[in-house]
């Protein structure tokens, strides 16, 4: 109770502004996306790049930045960046070379960050996003590779910061949109696509919780058609999506508030605070930064080559949207499924290699995203976990088709036992438990012959009209067989009887 | 080109070096003569001319993606100023 009366009152003190006053501001927002890349090694150096790691035991002396040490750059950092490009439509430059990004913290041991500041790996291109409103393309200013800064952890009432370089050096893509993106809803859209999307590239595990998928938002407040943007102010270090949402909608009142009431807005950097759902300014250093970039005179230039191009093209893995084509052109399923299907690259696989042995592709689908998702979420596994072999869904899949057991018998009885024990298959398993239907019409004539037989009176009342008995009889029949009765098949047969009595 | 007060001392700090004001004078003079110096070289039209990042003409110096274990933690932290066997610690960067 205190706890919902808390969550009240600071929802009270949360600014608001009418949707008269709303209406009247566009907004302004554009992000910059970093996604770890999922190499083995670091961008520049041969030591792990894996998350988790006990502190400083990812370590070389380039990475702590010994002096007379040399970078060297990793080749598949490089085609990582370049999937990512090539599924945006972006424009990969020949011509590269890397930069200097220089300034003092304690996670960057160099004194300085290795980017591309003037030739950015990919140029333009996009992410489709579908919204409440529309269809659009996110567009993309550019994406350059970059590496990433060490760790630092502050710990009250100590007076030294603890530093952890791990993480230093681990390759990053940074995507910097253009500033085109409308609303929260937009922005929380478009980076669920942009995870999407590098997840099935298999070039970053799109963890946000964990920091491989982060984002700064860059947003401002205009008057609605003004040519000349408002004053923009930067939220660092978004690592939820939900907290993008909350942190953006918050921001949007806060400025519109500030607009109405002639209160300038500083050029800052916010953080967002997720406990009050407030961003605030963060102290800023004394001066502007100024980076002073320059060409990093230790690695040489980068030129990509047709050939090169070529080659990373053709190892492309199939792109969401080109599944989602196949499966409804292909396979015939409604775009609802295929939307569904296609939204891990796991599930659209385990899709796929179950329609190699059935035809029934609808069946596949209604599998999937039923009795195989609910299973998944209550045991809160992914589809790789499961111990269901897609050979053997179909062949679940089968025995349904044949009549053998009712859709609702192999959901709830089988594929359980499908994965108690692997090595039976959906056949075996049915025969063990004896839920085999009787859809042999021989046999069923014989146990809907005894029903009536044993219950003339009955049969009497429903030729008068009492229609309603109908479904004792079936009752009885199903006792009969133990509940192996195919009832479709039953129904038929007992309705056939009856009116021929 | 000329170097003030205010510009002087922004460079020291950019580079964390200390600027006393004894020293002034001199940095601002030295500063001064290197930047005329190269300032010769706005003589020559570079307008068509494509920007040297390297000297070197060689390119793509690439590795395979490998891990291979270079210093362990104990090696890594031997020369820190100050370290816990597991952190390097350095003065809080963050209230």
């Amino acid at each position: 109770m205190a706890f919902y009366y808390l969550c009240i009152l600071k929802f009270e003190i949360l600014p608001s502004v009418n949707q008269e006053i709303r209406d009247k501001y566009e907004v302004v927002i554009g992000l910059e996306v970093h996604a770890q890349l999922q190499t083995e090694s670091k961008i520049f150096a041969a030591d792990a790049a894996s998350f988790g790691a006990s502190p400083n035991t990812h370590i070389s002396p380039i990475t702590l930045g010994h002096p007379g040490t040399l970078p060297k750059l990793n080749k598949k950092a490089v085609e990582f960046a370049m999937r990512m490009g090539i599924a945006c439509n972006s424009q990969i430059t020949e011509n590269q070379y890397f930069d200097r990004k220089n300034y003092f913290y304690p996670d960057l041991p160099k004194g300085y960050q290795i980017t591309q500041d003037k030739t950015p790996i990919c140029m333009g291109g996009g992410v489709h996003v579908k919204l409440s409103t529309g269809e659009k393309t996110v567009r993309f200013h550019h994406i350059h590779l970059e590496e990433d800064a060490g760790k630092s952890l502050h710990t009250d009432g100590s007076s030294d910061s603890l530093l952890d370089y791990n993480r230093a050096g681990t390759p990053l893509i940074e995507m910097v949109t253009e500033p085109e993106i409308k609303s929260a809803e937009e922005a929380a859209t478009f980076m669920t696509e942009v995870r999407k999307l590098v997840r099935y590239l298999g070039i970053c595990d799109g963890n946000m919780e964990e920091g491989s998928l982060r984002c700064d938002v860059n947003i401002s407040v205009m008057p609605v058609g003004s040519k000349v943007f408002g004053t923009k102010v930067e939220i660092k270090n978004m690592n939820s999506m939900r907290f993008i949402q909350k942190a953006i909608e918050y921001e949007i009142v806060r400025q519109i508030d500030a607009v109405e009431n002639n209160e300038k807005i500083i050029q800052e950097t916010r953080s967002f605070d997720p406990a009050t759902g407030r961003t605030s300014g963060m102290r800023e250093k004394e001066s502007m930064n100024d980076y002073r970039y320059f060409p990093e005179p230790d690695l040489v230039p980068l030129v990509i080559s047709e050939e090169w191009l070529s080659s990373v093209k053709e190892q492309m893995p199939a792109l969401p949207w080109e599944l989602f084509e196949k499966f409804t052109k292909e396979y015939g399923l409604p775009a609802y499924d295929a939307n569904v299907l296609t939204d891990s690259r796991e599930v659209a696989e385990y899709f796929e290699a179950t329609c190699q042995f059935t035809k029934n592709y609808k069946a596949v689908s209604n599998w999937i995203m039923g009795t195989v998702k609910s299973y998944l979420n209550d045991h809160n596994l992914e589809i790789g976990q499961l111990s269901v072999t897609p050979e053997q869904l179909a062949q679940l899949i089968q025995l349904v088709d044949d009549g053998k057991v009712s859709n609702s018998t192999a959901s709830q009885q089988i594929f359980p036992e499908m994965i108690a024990d692997n090595a039976k298959t959906p056949l075996q398993i049915a025969e063990a438990k004896n839920l085999i239907q009787q859809s042999n019409t021989d046999t069923l004539q014989t146990l809907v012959d005894e029903v009536l037989a044993n219950n003339s009176a009955k049969v009497k009342e429903y030729k008068n009209g009492k229609k309603g008995l109908l479904s004792m009889f079936m009752g009885e029949i199903m006792k009969k067989s133990k509940g192996s009765a195919d009832p479709k098949v039953t129904t038929a047969l007992l309705q056939k009887t009856l009116e021929n009595l | 080109m000329n170097i003030d007060q205010e510009l002087l001392q922004k460079i020291a700090h950019l580079a964390r070096l200390e600027m006393p004001e004894s020293a002034e004078k001199e940095m601002k003079e030295s500063l001064e003569s290197v930047l005329n110096w190269m300032s010769e070289l706005d003589e020559i039209d570079t307008s068509n001319v494509k920007p040297l990042t390297h000297m070197s003409l060689e390119i793509n110096a690439l590795r395979e993606d490998k891990v291979i274990p270079n210093i362990s933690r104990e090696q890594g932290l031997k020369n820190a100023p100050k370290q816990d066997g597991e952190y390097f610690r350095v003065p809080k960067v963050m209230e």
